[in-house]
């Protein structure tokens, strides 16, 4: 019928067509991984890769249709695909609209663990002088109230937060006096001191509980020691008591990954479902605190790490494809960024960085910290994240402070050397404390950095299997949804 | 089964001549609403005509294929209209055209689908648009329209505006759609249209500012790549203008819907689109997965579209499955559950318009047919080789393939 039109009358002339940005990283030998502005992969050879950035590319070669769907060229006077990127870009970059959801109080240095990981040096439980006073605490919570988030998260952190109970009482209180905010709490604890009087105050004000759960028995004991050498008894009869008080989603767990945890990663995790937990976060060690003074943090490095990550993640899969749904939280994490545009704030995966912005962190004797890696530094002599005091400074006073800002300013992955250009960028995160941390550098050199090798390492894994492993995509593709 | 929708009259008396149309409302000579300028009786026997002059009815429509026996003096109105009209019940709207007795059914009240056509002008001209366009000044339809919204009873659950391009003439849309906010608040009104109009922010802002509700515009996406979609609505440009018009429909908070008609030409390529569709819009509030009417154009290029739904049902699988991983709202319409995978049965939903839906006879043994959309009786219907009824014997024997 000759009123009809062919497709190729509605083809765009190759003058016509622009490029949009994207970022690419050989894969292998002509091969190619390329990410559209908001973080969609394709891959493309590179005879592929040249016709593309030539504009040879035309409607029919199977090439324009992958690279346009992608968003890596539009027509020059199209409007759409730039503002899809647009739309799309604003909504993951959404999470800053929520400055500063997450205040930490620690109440106390003091701990009646040893831990040799501790990235924050314990002080023995008689030194009250370790605890936060009542008057601080007020100060940080004029602090807290005084960000711009409609609801703030308070979390209580030690040393062991239960030694100073009555303060966080006192807080609790104090903050739901207070009107303005929506109000979340947790408790981070060993859970050895649980009792009644605790998990009644729990339940009366809707405070969660969230825990160290390092594997079975002997590991998280040997990670963990206390006096009794009961760390791990403690910890799961207070997980389930919670449970039983509070209800079973009302306590978390998380691991600390050791050079003793490397070869028991199915242990670990077996343990994780032992306890009907709904998932595992497979962490890596901090380089912080105790942890780099005992020299922990030497003994492993990012390949070994990624290497048990991977053993986890498969296991992890496995247990799923048995019936049993349970997941990696981390990659969970990484899916979402991957797979949606939902705005992630979690703390490390975001740039802007998440110091100051995502969190603040009250310490015991009324410093004020980006993170709590931060205060962790300060603990090892390093201010270089301690933004204030509670005593001088007002919220204003230490979010537009230069410690802050310079940290965030000159961290960001949008324009850092190897991040800017880098495929995974969309997803990825700018750790300033960290790389402070580890290179003396806010920036740091990428390719010298742990952090750097974990995140590529882990998102070419998820990719590689959302790719070639349809059963496990659609597992992972779930992590994503919710 | 296809209810005939428009006929002409076999006569009809009573109508002045400084009006072309009317239309007017069927009440069942019982009814004891009150009477409104627009009502007519309806008769089916001389014993209801009798009836109905007995009661003093002004206006009377006779459905039957009898002579009429007016039996004396009745002055009002009247229509007679053949037998094959017999669904006309009580409620129900007609658009009548004086001069030549032709009639349209706009709206019946019994139905979950009614739709009213607002155009035949369209500025897409769709390889398999099942209401060819027209280039005609038929803006009268729009009035008729408004006309009729102050017959259509209050309880309806859904009102359908279809075309052509709806948004043809759309500010006199706009104003029919503030009319439906005013008389039918209660009742969620869909718009078909090609959605290039809200391109423009002046008549999206309008859109928005009508506040009605439970109005949503349906709007066809039919591939992620910019040529392939205006190749299929045959309008250079189109993708872009659409896709726009999403953007800016949502960014103002409208409801909008998704719809992907399925031929040769998009099916092959449905499992792209729906994951570009989850990728790039998944704040849209549904997305219809539709199987061809084969009519109008659709029959004109057969050759080119055609494509038996069990040759496409695993990629539609996995669209589905794109889509309900974004938390997408997903639906599958128009195609019957034994050519589609089993993974999409829950959002495989009866979707056919009551007055053109059908069965075959392989359905009668299908345990599957209350819960199935069947076909469309309309234009010259083409059947998959897959249609098979379905039957716990044959799940079994599945399992043993299996």
């Amino acid at each position: 019928m000759a009123r009809f039109s062919p497709p190729e009358a509605f083809s765009a002339a190759t003058r016509d067509l622009s490029l949009l940005p994207f970022n690419f990283e050989r894969t292998g030998t002509g091969q190619y991984l390329v990410a559209n502005m908001v973080g969609d992969f394709i891959r493309l050879t590179e005879d592929e890769l040249r016709r593309l950035v030539d504009l040879q590319a035309r409607p029919g070669d199977g090439l324009y249709e992958k690279a346009y769907a992608a968003h890596l060229v539009t027509g020059t006077n199209q409007k759409a695909q730039r503002q899809l990127l647009a739309a799309r870009l604003r909504s993951r970059m959404s999470f800053l609209q929520q400055t500063t959801p997450l205040h930490i109080f620690v109440v106390t240095l003091r701990c009646e663990h040893s831990c040799p990981y501790c990235q924050v040096s314990r002080q023995s439980t008689d030194r009250s002088r370790f605890d936060m006073s009542e008057q601080t605490a007020m100060r940080a919570l004029d602090i807290a109230f005084a960000s711009p988030s409609a609801r703030i998260k308070i979390e209580f952190q030690g040393g062991e937060p239960l030694l100073n109970f009555p303060l966080i009482r006192t807080i609790v209180a104090a903050a739901k006096a207070r009107s303005g905010k929506m109000l979340d709490f947790i408790i981070a604890s060993n859970l050895a001191l649980l009792d009644d009087a605790v998990l009644d105050f729990c339940k009366a004000n809707d405070v969660q509980l969230s825990t160290s759960l390092d594997g079975p028995a002997d590991l998280h004991n040997k990670n963990r020691p206390r006096p009794g050498a009961n760390s791990h008894e403690l910890a799961v009869a207070g997980i389930q008591r919670a449970r039983e008080v509070l209800g079973h989603d009302k306590v978390g767990a998380l691991m600390t990954t050791t050079e003793a945890s490397l070869d028991r990663v199915d242990e670990i995790i077996e343990e994780y479902l032992r306890l009907d937990l709904d998932g595992v976060f497979l962490r890596p060690l901090s380089p912080f605190g105790f942890a780099i003074k005992t020299k922990q943090f030497a003994k492993y490095d990012a390949e070994k790490w990624l290497a048990f990550y991977e053993r986890g993640l498969r296991r992890v899969l496995e247990i799923n494809r048995q019936g049993t749904p349970f997941r990696e939280f981390y990659a969970a994490l990484l899916l979402t960024r991957m797979l949606s545009d939902r705005p992630i704030g979690y703390v490390d995966l975001r740039s802007p960085a998440g110091a100051g912005l995502g969190a603040l962190v009250y310490n015991y004797d009324g410093s004020v910290f980006a993170s709590d890696e931060g205060r962790m530094l300060a603990e090892t002599g390093d201010d270089a994240f301690r933004l204030g005091h509670v005593e001088h400074d007002s919220y204003n006073s230490l979010i537009l402070s230069d410690k802050l800002i310079g940290a965030i300013s000159s961290s960001l992955t949008q324009c850092a050397p190897e991040c800017s250009t880098c495929v995974y960028e969309s997803h990825c995160g700018a750790d300033p404390v960290y790389h402070h941390a580890t290179q003396g550098d806010a920036l740091g050199i990428k390719p010298l950095s742990a952090f750097c090798s974990r995140q590529k390492g882990i998102m070419s894994l998820l990719l590689d299997i959302l790719e070639s492993s349809p059963e496990d995509a659609a597992i992972l593709r779930r992590w994503a949804a919710t | 089964m296809t209810l005939p929708l428009y006929g002409t009259a076999l006569q009809s008396t009573g109508f002045s001549s400084d009006k072309a149309r009317s239309v007017i409302r069927l009440r069942s000579i019982e009814s004891v609403a009150e009477r409104h300028l627009a009502d007519f009786a309806i008769a089916r026997t001389s014993d209801d005509i009798r009836r109905a002059i007995k009661t003093e009815w002004p206006s009377i429509l006779v459905v039957s294929d009898d002579p009429i026996d007016l039996s004396g003096a009745f002055t009002g109105r009247l229509i007679a209209v053949s037998a094959k009209y017999d669904y006309f019940a009580d409620g129900d709207v007609i658009g009548f055209d004086h001069a030549s007795g032709k009639f349209r059914t706009l709206y019946r009240r019994n139905s979950a689908h009614n739709s009213f056509l607002v155009t035949e002008r369209c500025n897409n001209y769709c390889l398999m648009c099942s209401q060819p366009p027209k280039n005609v000044d038929d803006r009268w339809i729009l009035s008729e329209i408004k006309e009729s919204l102050p017959l259509i009873d209050q309880a309806t659950r859904a009102l359908t505006f279809t075309g052509g391009e709806t948004l043809s003439d759309w500010e006199d849309l706009i104003d029919v759609l503030k009319e439906c906010r005013d008389r039918l608040p209660a009742t969620a009104v869909q718009v078909l249209t090609n959605g290039r109009a809200f391109s423009n922010s002046r008549i999206v802002d309008a859109w928005k500012d009508i506040g009605h509700p439970k109005l949503m515009a349906a709007i066809p996406v039919y591939a992620s790549v910019d040529y392939v979609h205006d190749h299929v609505v045959q309008a250079k440009g189109a993708f872009d203008e659409t896709i726009l018009g999403i953007l800016k429909l949502k960014d103002r908070g409208q409801r909008v819907e998704i719809r992907v008609v399925l031929h040769a030409l998009t099916a092959p390529i449905i499992e792209d689109t729906g994951r570009w569709i989850a990728r790039n819009l998944p704040f849209v509030d549904h997305v219809a997965l539709m199987g061809l009417e084969n009519t109008g154009f659709a029959i004109a290029n057969d050759a080119m579209l055609w494509m038996d739904p069990v040759d496409y049902g695993d990629g539609l699988a996995r669209a589905v499955d794109h889509l309900r991983a974004a938390g997408v709202n997903v639906s599958v319409y128009n195609l019957p559950k034994c050519v589609l995978p089993k993974s999409v049965w829950p959002h495989a939903l009866q979707s056919i318009s009551d007055w053109k839906n059908g069965f075959v006879e392989e359905c009668d043994r299908c345990d599957e047919k209350h819960a199935c959309s069947g076909f469309f009786t309309t234009g010259r219907p083409r059947f998959s080789r897959g249609i098979r009824a379905i039957t716990s014997q044959r799940d079994r024997l599945n399992a043993l393939v299996d």
